[in-house]
């Protein structure tokens, strides 16, 4: 099979040691796509991931038993409570004394002030929810926080991002650091930037989060992934959102 | 799994009643190399003045290596204003993919475009889904 | 109950010609692909879709599998008067999902 070949190719080429991209390089994964794919992001009205963030916005204010109160009771408008949210998470978090991606404080919002069952991270809702809560942000710089409590954190997902990984023993930036901009099989490399999730993907003909996304590249250089949830993926979170600093937001982002 | 199917030209016949189809009139916009197959924009135009006496009656998308041959059927008529649709569709494989408009005499009228279809990298688990 | 938007001019001039567009949530299921575990997944599509402005159909169509997922869909029609226009997806099992929106002409 052509695909395994050429990921045999490139880890062959990978002994170099990874540079970092210097911010004027930076480019989201927009930059890489066909016009085509670039339309259906931009017109609202093609965006198949207005489809959850129109059911999110539903959800904002539907009342969950058994407290009765919607997201709307504490939070209000959205569009005025949660712009920027996006842009600035993973944050850390007082209760666990980590760092939580949006998901996570989502459905801990969920949980402990409506008390309501957990969702998971490939339910439809909480992906509606967090690109309607994201979707709030969209045009916004990303900009983490200087909290000195997330940088061991951060640190952690960069270690991840520069290990070499899997029976392909690539790491994360041999291909976005070092290789983005070519050809992998069909697809051009990107510099892997999470500036769009939750984001709808052809290849999955459905909304997904970072984490699926996370998880595909993964199970690309044939390494066990992380289960959904997993701390290690909300550390190398942190590290790409820094990574990605002054970027803009998609959400909901379109990707081949 | 195999699967039968009629060729692109049985389809196309099938949907014409054997009536001769003419090459033109449709303007037929997709892209030549395509990301992904999963979901290919398309638009369809026709050349018509869309009169009560003179319009574009139907508008169809046929394929020739799907598992199956037809994609879409549009219906439209004087009210539409213009002849113009667009959807996104399917391909599996890199193919000939055939626009076909039926005017109100009864004509037929054509479009052909050639798609190459590339693979995606990452291989996605789907056990996880 | 699952999504759809449908994108309407608010205002048109009479006679001007005006372009809608319309998606809808669905995984369009060909009957084609495998599941996880080897069995072929039930085809499950959205085969019919109608657009009616005030009582008249204006356009329609029929869908096979080789539509993709969230089924979108864009065309024209003349503003003739102000009204409500409805849009009506049905699927295989004969299940419909209708959503609307208002127009005003001058
Ligand atoms: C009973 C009140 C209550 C409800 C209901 C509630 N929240 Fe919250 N939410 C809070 C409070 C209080 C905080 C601040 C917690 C903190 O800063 O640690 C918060 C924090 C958040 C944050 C993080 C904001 C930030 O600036 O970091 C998000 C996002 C959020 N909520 C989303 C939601 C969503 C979505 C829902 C509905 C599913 C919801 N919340 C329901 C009270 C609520
Ligand atoms: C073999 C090369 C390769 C490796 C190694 C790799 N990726 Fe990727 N990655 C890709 C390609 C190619 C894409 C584009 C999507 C596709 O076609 O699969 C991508 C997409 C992404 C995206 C999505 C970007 C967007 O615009 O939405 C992120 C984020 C990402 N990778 C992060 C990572 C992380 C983190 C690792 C390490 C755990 C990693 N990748 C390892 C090749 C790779």
């Amino acid at each position: 099979m052509t695909r395994l070949v050429l990921l045999g190719l490139l880890a062959c080429a990978s002994i170099g040691v990874a540079a970092e991209i210097p911010p004027q390089d930076r480019r989201s994964g927009f930059e890489f796509m066909s016009p085509q794919t670039q339309a259906m992001q931009s017109e609202e009205t093609s965006n198949p991931g207005m489809l959850w963030v129109a059911d999110g916005e539903r959800l904002w204010s539907e009342p969950q038993a058994p407290a009765g109160k919607s997201c709307a009771s504490c939070h209000a408008e959205a569009t005025k409570s949660m712009g920027g949210v996006a842009a600035r998470y993973p944050a850390f978090d007082e209760e666990t004394k980590r760092p939580i991606d949006l998901m996570g404080r989502i459905n801990q919002c969920r949980a402990k002030r409506q008390g309501a069952a957990s969702l998971t991270y490939q339910s439809d809702e909480l992906l509606a929810l967090t690109a309607y809560v994201a979707n709030q942000s969209h045009g916004m710089p990303i900009t983490p926080p200087a909290d000195s409590r997330l940088e061991p954190f951060r640190e952690n997902g960069r270690a991840w991002f520069e290990r070499r990984l899997g029976q392909l023993q690539l790491s994360c930036a041999a291909c976005h650091d070092d290789r983005w901009g070519a050809r992998l099989g069909g697809s051009v490399i990107p510099q892997g930037h999470p500036t769009g999730y939750p984001l709808y993907r052809l290849e999955w003909q459905n909304m997904g989060s970072l984490q699926r996304r996370l998880r595909g590249c993964l199970v690309g250089v044939r390494a066990q992934p992380f289960d959904f949830g997993a701390p290690e993926y909300v550390d190398i979170e942190l590290f790409l959102m820094e990574r990605a600093r002054g970027l803009t937001m998609e959400t909901p982002a379109v990707r081949p | 799994m195999k699967i039968s199917r009629p060729t692109l030209d049985e389809a196309i016949n099938s949907f014409t009643s054997g009536a001769s189809v003419r090459e033109g009139r449709v303007k037929f916009e997709i892209s030549p190399l395509v990301e992904n197959g999963n979901a290919v924009p398309v638009s369809v135009e026709v050349e018509s003045p869309m009169t009560a006496t003179d319009h574009v009656k139907r508008i169809a998308l046929f394929n020739e290596r799907n598992p199956q041959a037809d994609v879409v059927v549009f219906h439209l008529g004087p009210r539409s204003g213009r002849a113009r649709v667009s959807t996104r569709i399917r391909l599996a494989a890199s193919q000939t993919v055939v626009a076909l408009a039926e005017t109100s005499d009864g004509a037929f009228w054509s479009a052909r475009a050639k798609v190459i279809v590339t693979l995606a990298a990452c291989i996605e688990d789907i056990s996880q889904q | 109950m699952t999504r759809a938007l449908v994108n309407v001019p608010k205002t048109a001039k009479r006679g001007e010609i005006i372009e809608i567009r319309a998606m809808i949530q669905h995984v369009m299921e060909t009957g084609y692909r495998e599941g996880p575990n080897g069995v072929t997944l039930p085809r499950n599509i959205i085969k019919r879709f109608v657009c009616k402005y005030g009582a008249e159909e204006i356009f329609s169509a029929e869908l096979f599998p080789a539509i993709a997922a969230n089924p979108y869909m864009a065309f024209s029609t003349v503003a003739t008067e102000s009204g409500t226009l409805t849009f009506e997806w049905t699927d295989d099992k004969g299940a419909t999902q209708s959503a609307s929106a208002e127009i005003t002409v001058t």
